[in-house]
């Protein structure tokens, strides 16, 4: 027998290997590929946006948690690191440095820590931190650099619309969309991720391998992504099979515009998405209905992190209405 | 398609290392602890005194109420102290003491009782001779036997159910027993058919014990009554509910019993008690435990006499390992860490799991991320994390409304949180409160 005293605790005396750290990291496993197109598609400026947002952001939460709340700190539990990572994927890639930081300190500070930190904060802070810059600063947050163009520039990159972003325009000065296909990347040239738009948004097959990663490893399940693509296709198709020449069909709002980016990364955030899996379904179906409303008829091309957040807003009282079954609550059994 | 059950569960590592290992035969221990509470429900009373000789399979405590049991002497030798002693609870329990006569014969017939397959006795002798034999469920809850099988008027039972899935990881007991005495379990199925007037039983077995399986197939084939069903290897397939509702598709209703949806539910060990009962006029004075863990050198399945402590076994399997830090009443899942190696086996003891250094310290517990992994592998379907909220935050009304009660603490949730918080724990903390409140209201 040790020396050491034997250990009384309550069952269960096992426990299976996962750990949050480990859930973490496997999200930062699967936004390598996104991570690697972007570094070809946009070069230098991808690498520096990245870098600012993950250093601040871990930066934010070590002074945050050892200055402010003067608490244990738990930066190396991967959850700021992969804040950084996700706010970097939604800005574009000359943004100057110090709205990263300020984006960086919204994300954390406001959207994390000011809501007791890991695991209770209501929105995602990655995309609270987005949306502060997108209404603070509209014009740098919507001057992307063209694709494969601009690999070495920083200062002065040649910049242009998303795809998204030029059919709005073109649609309210009258074009149709047989128009405007031609002034859209091609569909292979989206699937792929050689067009404009955010860091980590535009590689739809990277961020397609980084999704199926999730749901292979048990990060996620497939009802969020599936159900919010599948919501968005059927809302966007049958406005496209009314008229379209005023609607894009579905699959260039299924390749662009940060869809798959949203549904398998920013909407599957464990600690904001809801607790079942029915609640996940009407989640995901509130976020492709939103997204698409905004699209639509909205001021922003764009509405996918619009959509999420107001979505998450919604997640404690859709866990409060959509519970799991409880065992043995059907009333009537076989032979009763 | 193997049958389970639909909603949650996990797979934690069988680590079924005494499959292969026939039950081996001891020798008596030196002394045995009796406690007198090994049983769901009332404590037995002591009917013997300090310096009495007593003979092995003697009455030395009688049953303290309906939902109570006998315990018999598993030694032939004399009483030498009654006084508490801590037992697999974790608190000092009463204890009856005997010194084994090691001179006496009777301590020594280990001889296997040929089969014996007729059955003479009339419905009514059947149940007085489970009651009168200290039968209690083997499986873990040790439940009184007589009182599973006193069904009221009203209730209709139309299903057997054996239990043989032993879904717990290390624990072999079961499973060696199938293998061992799979007539013998047929004979004690027979016996409760006849008694219950039951025409139809399944045997649930889950798919690791491949060779229970087919032993009972084969003996079977024959027989348009006893089925054998194969189950899909997970975890808390061996819960009563769950099996039910894996083998029939019903669904025993929330806080009732399995005879709610006609089935009756024993465990293997329980059945092969009331073989030896019933045929051999047998009391449980013995039982099959399965004494493992990685680092014990000769891990093994034993007949143990209850009241031998704990100490006995480890030693018969070469002794404790250096660097045990945690000994465990039963399985890892559901199994009780045990205050030190004095604890005698009692009645529910399937398992002794020795754990080391490595694995007996849990990890720390950090922020509930929300992956919803608890909710997932509820089998109860229930939210372990909510209910860990309510109870830290002392609101056990409306931990109540969200079914804490119906909880069968298999411990799944626990086992998958990747943040290590004490899920169970709370809902345990919150379940016995509840329980103290309740009975306070019905006091007012």
């Amino acid at each position: 027998m040790s020396t050491k005293p034997i250990i009384i605790s309550a069952s269960p005396h096992v426990h299976s290997d996962r750990t949050s750290k480990k859930l973490m990291y496997d999200v930062v496993i699967a936004l390598i590929p996104a991570f690697l197109v972007s570094l070809y598609v946009f070069g230098i400026g991808a690498l520096i946006v990245t870098a600012v947002a993950v250093i601040s952001c871990l930066l934010f939460e070590y002074l945050i948690q050892k200055y402010l709340l003067k608490a244990a700190v738990t930066i190396n539990d991967g959850s700021a690191l992969l804040t950084g990572i996700l706010l970097a994927f939604n800005l574009p890639s000359n943004l100057p440095i110090w709205m990263i930081i300020v984006g960086s300190l919204v994300a954390i500070g406001v959207a994390k820590m000011s809501f007791g930190g890991l695991g209770f904060n209501i929105f995602n802070p990655a995309l609270v931190g987005r949306v502060f810059l997108l209404i603070s600063f509209p014009v740098q947050m919507t001057m992307w650099p063209t694709a494969l163009e601009n690999q070495i520039k920083i200062a002065d990159a040649v910049t242009g619309a998303t795809p998204l972003g030029i059919i709005k325009e073109g649609l309210q000065f009258g074009e149709t969309m047989t128009d405007l296909s031609s002034k859209i990347p091609n569909n292979l040239d989206m699937f792929l991720g050689f067009t404009g738009g955010s860091l980590g948004e535009m590689s739809i097959i990277a961020l397609l391998i980084g999704g199926l990663y999730l749901i292979y490893k048990k990060v996620i399940t497939w009802h969020i992504p599936v159900t919010m693509l599948f919501t968005m296709s059927v809302i966007t198709g049958i406005f496209w099979m009314i008229n379209p020449e005023q609607y894009a069909n579905p699959l260039i709002h299924l390749l662009s515009g940060g869809a798959i980016l949203g549904a398998f990364f920013m909407a599957t955030d464990l600690v904001t998405s809801p607790m079942t899996k029915k609640g996940m379904v009407i989640f995901a179906f509130g976020i492709g209905l939103i997204t698409v409303v905004i699209r639509l008829f909205g001021a922003y091309p764009e509405g996918v992190s619009f959509a999420i957040i107001i979505m998450n807003a919604f997640v404690p009282l859709i866990n409060k209405y959509f519970k799991p079954r409880r065992f043995g609550s059907k009333i009537k059994s076989k032979i009763m | 398609m193997l049958k389970t059950f639909p909603k949650g569960g996990i797979h934690p590592h069988e680590n079924k290392i005494t499959a292969s290992k026939p039950i081996k035969r001891l020798n008596p221990p030196k002394v045995v602890y009796v406690p007198i509470s090994q049983h769901i429900g009332i404590p037995s009373e002591i009917i013997v005194e300090r310096k009495e000789k007593v003979t092995i399979g003697q009455i030395i405590a009688k049953s303290g109420g309906y939902v109570s049991s006998n315990i018999h002497s598993p030694v032939a030798g004399t009483v030498t102290k009654l006084d508490k002693f801590f037992d697999s609870s974790g608190y000092k329990k009463q204890c009856i003491v005997i010194r084994t006569d090691q001179k006496d014969q009777s301590n020594f017939e280990f001889i296997d009782k040929p089969l014996k397959t007729d059955i003479q006795l009339s419905k009514k002798d059947i149940l007085q001779l489970i009651t009168d034999y200290g039968i209690v469920g083997l499986g873990g809850a040790t439940f009184p036997s007589h009182v599973k099988l006193n069904i009221k008027k009203d209730k209709h039972i139309d299903c057997l159910i054996i239990n043989g899935v032993e879904c717990e990881p290390y624990l072999t007991a079961d499973h060696r027993l199938m293998l061992e005495k799979a007539e013998e379990i047929l004979v004690g199925i027979e016996i409760l058919m006849f008694a219950l007037h039951i025409d139809k039983a399944i045997i649930g077995i889950e798919n690791n014990k491949k060779n229970a399986i087919a032993n009972f197939k084969e003996l079977t084939k024959n027989n348009d009554k006893i089925k054998v069903a194969a189950l899909e290897i997970k975890y808390p397939q061996g819960s009563e509910k769950q099996l039910v509702r894996a083998l029939l598709k019903r669904e025993v209703p929330k806080n009732g019993l399995p005879l709610d949806v006609g089935v009756i539910v024993h465990n293997v060990g329980t059945i092969f008690a009331i073989y030896e009962a019933v045929q051999y006029n047998k009391p449980l004075t013995e039982r099959v435990v399965t004494v493992t863990g990685k680092t014990i050198k000769d891990p093994s399945n034993f007949w143990v006499k209850i009241g031998t402590p704990v100490i006995d076994l480890i030693n018969e399997v070469g002794g404790l390992p250096e660097d045990t830090r945690k000994i465990l009443n039963g399985g890892p899942m559901m199994g009780k860490a045990i205050k030190n190696t004095d604890v005698p086996v009692a009645k529910g003891t399937s398992g002794i799991l020795v754990i080391s250094e490595e694995e007996a310290e849990r990890k720390k517990c950090t922020n509930c991320i929300r992956c919803s992994e608890c909710v997932f592998v509820c089998p109860m379907g229930l939210e372990p994390y909510l209910l860990m909220n309510l109870t830290e935050k002392k609101m056990y009304e409306a931990a109540l409304n969200e079914d804490i009660t119906t909880c069968i603490e298999c411990g799944s949730c626990s086992y998958v949180c990747p943040s290590h918080r004490p899920l169970l724990d709370y809902i345990r903390f919150g379940k016995s409160i509840i329980k103290t409140l309740e009975i306070a209201k019905d006091k007012k």
